[in-house]
């Protein structure tokens, strides 16, 4: 019996891979099994090798695994492929239609299955999706029977022929495979899921939820891989709130128009992937001079340019901190999770609105797209802080011709906003820097005075800010720390388990809050560790240059560093780490 | 006058702040104009959100005393559609020079016209690059002069009300400085039409534009109302005159009031002003949500 075990299908782009990934996970995740899955795929429609990884497991797994148990492939390049991950006792599904081979003297176990013939003779040569999950149904042991729940989900609207004909695809694809089996089988069985009911989801969806729970009702966006979920989740929503998308002809438009509807007091979100980003940057310095709430995501994926559009990459760090000429306050954080995602963009609503700037909500490929499995969200512990709006009965009555002081010098460098719309608010807003009334303003006095009001705005966020460094940290001197932000979280606290078998004390600290630098919090963790690896996605250890820059400790720091588009695996990242203690 | 409620006169669109225009630019008669329209249509200070570009005519917003934003060069037209999502009563008034909506800001122009939200955008157009210190705009015909064609511009002007009518305006209109009362009511017209209103304005650069002054515009400028039984409803008859007079009519060039605004048509959208959104959401529908994942 197994704890956990690795199942990829792949075959063609646009074949269908994606469904059979799909229907096997969602059944599988309504068992009660924690799921973690990483779609491999290419910039393209149609044709392209593409698969689907998913690591099945009785707890809670955050992280794509280095080894493989089953491959289901539809066609003999996915073999070629993905044959070296496969574990000694692995086992092989494939179609008879392509005649697959698999190396000579391999210990693996190849079932040759007719998955097009069996669903061409059901009527439909589609359901040969519906075969593969009924012959890895019999490999893991599971009923038939299991899948139908999900079957009717899917086809119930079209009729219970459908449904009967699919699920008799899943009966003869378990069939043929149970008639061939022999002893290889029973190493695949599970040990039995508890049953609990859990959401199954990628990041963008979570990121999406927060932001209709923090009471988001409008986005302007323009379409890229990976932050397209998160509109596409609001188009189907927002209706249901009286709000809408509108899909603009570029990211500048996207941003500006989100400026305009923050000024206007609708919480108002955009969301992109570096290119988009860079395409925004001239509007995040206005949303900073402006002082208006204004909240990005930036999902990011490989660059530099088009990049590697469908791949892992964490290299957007330093644009998302320093991007935009000028000096402004602005935030970025980054969720190491799926639920911290959702939690993270509600909060991300309200720090825009309280600090009055631009917030960053950045994720990475493997997050925003990563499918898995996660405890039921619950929206208690939210709560909505608008910050300082002022209502009408609020004003006292403005003289003629003059304006509200909106950008009044304050201790905590926020100034009291009004909606437009509202009477006797009436002010000016520039992003020629100004005066206190917001009219332009040269005078060196009133600038040095204005920058300094905006720069003290985020003074004390890393103190209010919730959980600005996730924390495993049980030693006080560690051998060594581990470093990551955003998807990492996962494989980092693997490698954390490794290295602990090893006999080393290994800390470990997830940054959250990218910017302003929780110093504080990072640097007793420094201080008390041997050596810091720095784990990211990027060819220049930018984290690491971050920390070094905010709580100095240079000579203790060593970068792990991985920008070849595919995500850290735990096997990996362990040997890499290892090597540099 | 305490407790007692009168409407707006323009005087309540005067705010304390001296424009810094050229004396004698154009500029100084769409603030005008703006503020007289405004006064009278009834609106009220407060309910007016002008929203600008970057340029000497992006200072507008701060001339008039309403809500003002003065946002980034080419971009006013997204900062209104985005105003007026999220309030849609509130009167949105986008403005800016020609370097602003035809060059830097022509795709957002292009797409703000196709999406026909119920908002007046107003360019004040000379030709020129006036903040800048004259150079060659989108505007500039063939062979014009300046700091940065200082052999005469070799590129052709662009057709900006054709360009507004082939991408599906609804309203339509175009005006000019010293026209004060036409001004004024084409402002009016655009702002009560129900839908994305365009008004290019002809306002002369006295300092930097020295062939299209005010007399050059009083010499060739043809005003619609003086063509015998012109139609501003006929899209072709608006194309055919345009040709004719190679774009230099003034009036009200076209308007159908037949289309829907882009407000009128969001599905699901609420009905009163978006702002007014309840920003919680029940537990049960958060539940109905979180089970579609499961």
């Amino acid at each position: 019996m197994k704890k956990q075990l690795s199942w990829k299908v792949g075959g063609q782009q646009g074949e269908g891979i994606e469904s059979t990934g799909e229907i096997f996970s969602i059944a599988l995740n309504r068992m009660g099994y924690y799921l973690y899955g990483y779609r491999h795929f290419s910039s393209r429609i149609k044709g392209g090798h593409t698969n689907n990884k998913i690591r099945v497991s009785t707890s809670q797994v955050r992280s794509v695994s280095d080894e493989l148990d089953v491959l289901v492939a539809f066609d003999q390049e996915t073999i070629d492929v993905n044959f070296y991950e496969l574990n000694q006792n692995g086992i092989v599904i494939a179609d008879e239609k392509f005649q697959p081979t698999i190396p000579e003297g391999s210990s693996v176990t190849l079932y040759v299955v007719p998955f097009t013939k069996i669903a061409k003779d059901l009527g439909n040569a589609l359901m040969k999706n519906m075969v593969a999950v009924g012959a890895s149904s019999a490999i893991l042991e599971l009923n038939p029977e299991s899948f139908r729940e999900v079957v009717e989900s899917i086809f119930g609207r079209k009729g219970e022929s459908v449904v009967e004909n699919n699920m008799e695809a899943i009966r003869q694809g378990a069939q043929y495979v149970q008639d061939q089996a022999d002893d290889s089988m029973s190493t695949m069985q599970l040990e039995e899921a508890d049953g609990k009911k859990r959401m199954y989801m990628i990041g963008n969806d979570a990121i999406a939820l927060g932001f209709l729970a923090g009471g988001c009702r409008f986005m302007s966006a323009y379409p890229i891989t990976p932050a397209s979920e998160i509109m596409e989740y609001m188009i189907k929503k927002l209706p249901e709130f009286g709000g809408t998308v509108i899909q603009t002809e570029d990211e500048m438009a996207a941003a500006t128009m989100a400026i305009g509807a923050n000024y206007a007091g609708v919480r108002t979100i955009t969301a992109s992937a570096g290119p988009g980003l860079s395409l925004m940057m001239e509007s995040i310095g206005l949303a900073g001079m402006t002082e208006t709430p204004l909240v990005i995501v930036d999902t990011q994926r490989g660059g530099p340019s088009t990049g590697l559009p469908t791949k892992q990459e964490q290299s957007d760090l330093m644009a998302m901190i320093y991007g935009t000429h000028g000096e402004i306050p602005k935030v970025v954080m980054a969720p190491s999770t799926v639920q911290e995602a959702f939690h993270d963009a509600v909060e991300a609503l309200n720090i825009a609105d309280e600090y009055q700037c631009p917030v960053i909500l950045l994720s990475d490929l493997q997050l925003s797209l990563g499918k898995q499995t996660v405890e039921p969200l619950n929206q208690r512990s939210i709560s909505i802080r608008r910050g300082k709006i002022k209502e009408s009965k609020a004003l006292p009555v403005l003289e003629k011709g003059e304006t509200f002081k909106r950008y009044e010098t304050t201790e905590d460098g926020v100034s009291p906003r009004v909606l437009p719309g509202t009477k006797n608010g009436i002010f000016h807003v520039t992003g020629v820097e100004h005066n206190e009334v917001g009219k332009p303003s040269e005078l060196s006095q009133n600038r040095q005075a204005q920058m300094d009001k905006r720069m003290r705005k985020l003074k004390h966020l890393p103190k209010t800010f919730n959980l600005p460094v996730y924390k495993d940290t049980p030693h006080e001197l560690a051998d060594v720390l581990l470093v990551g932000f955003n998807s990492t979280r996962g494989t980092i606290e693997e490698t954390k388990q490794l290295l602990e078998k090893d006999g080393y004390k290994v800390n470990h600290a997830q940054i959250r809050l990218i910017h302003p630098f929780p110093t504080d919090e990072m640097l007793p963790l420094i201080s008390s560790a041997n050596k810091v690896l720095v784990i990211e996605h990027n060819a220049t250890g930018q984290l690491a240059s971050i920390l070094r820059m905010n709580v100095g400790h240079a000579h203790k720091m060593a970068s792990v560093l991985k920008y070849d588009g595919t995500p850290f695996k735990p096997g990996e990242m362990y040997k890499e780490c290892k090597g540099l203690i | 006058m305490q407790g007692v409620d009168l409407m707006a006169t323009f005087k309540d669109f005067r705010n304390k702040v001296k424009p810094n225009w050229c004396p004698g630019c154009g500029d100084f008669s769409v603030q005008a104009s703006i503020q007289k329209a405004a006064a009278n249509i009834g609106l009220e200070p407060e309910g007016v959100a002008l929203i600008s570009g970057i340029g000497c005519s992006g200072r507008i917003s701060g001339y008039i005393h309403s809500y003002g934003f003065h946002g980034i060069h080419g971009r006013a037209l997204p900062l209104a559609q985005g105003v007026k999502m999220a309030n849609k009563d509130l009167t949105v008034i986008a403005s800016g020079g020609d370097g602003d909506g035809f060059a830097i800001g022509m795709g957002h122009t292009i797409h703000a016209i196709r999406r026909n939200m119920n908002i007046t955008y107003i360019v004040m157009d000379n030709q020129i690059y006036g903040l800048t210190k004259g150079q060659t705009s989108p505007r500039s015909e063939m062979g014009f002069v300046t700091k940065s064609t200082p052999e005469g511009s070799i590129e052709s002007s662009v057709n900006v009300i054709e360009m507004a009518l082939s991408s599906g305006a609804t309203f339509v209109a175009q005006s000019f400085s010293s026209d004060l009362k036409d001004l004024t009511s084409i402002i009016e017209q655009g702002i009560q039409h129900d839908g994305f209103s365009f008004i290019n304005v002809f306002s002369p650069c006295v300092t930097y534009n020295k062939i299209n002054t005010y007399e050059w515009f009083k010499e060739n400028l043809v005003k619609l109302k003086d063509i015998d039984g012109y139609d501003p409803s006929s899209r072709e008859e608006a194309m055919r005159t345009l040709m004719n007079y190679d774009g230099l009519v003034s009036g009200l060039i076209y308007q159908n009031k037949e289309q829907k605004s882009y407000q009128q048509l969001i599905h699901g959208y609420k009905e009163d002003s978006l702002v007014t959104s309840d920003l919680n959401m029940n537990d049960d529908h958060f539940e109905k949500l979180i089970s579609e994942f499961m």
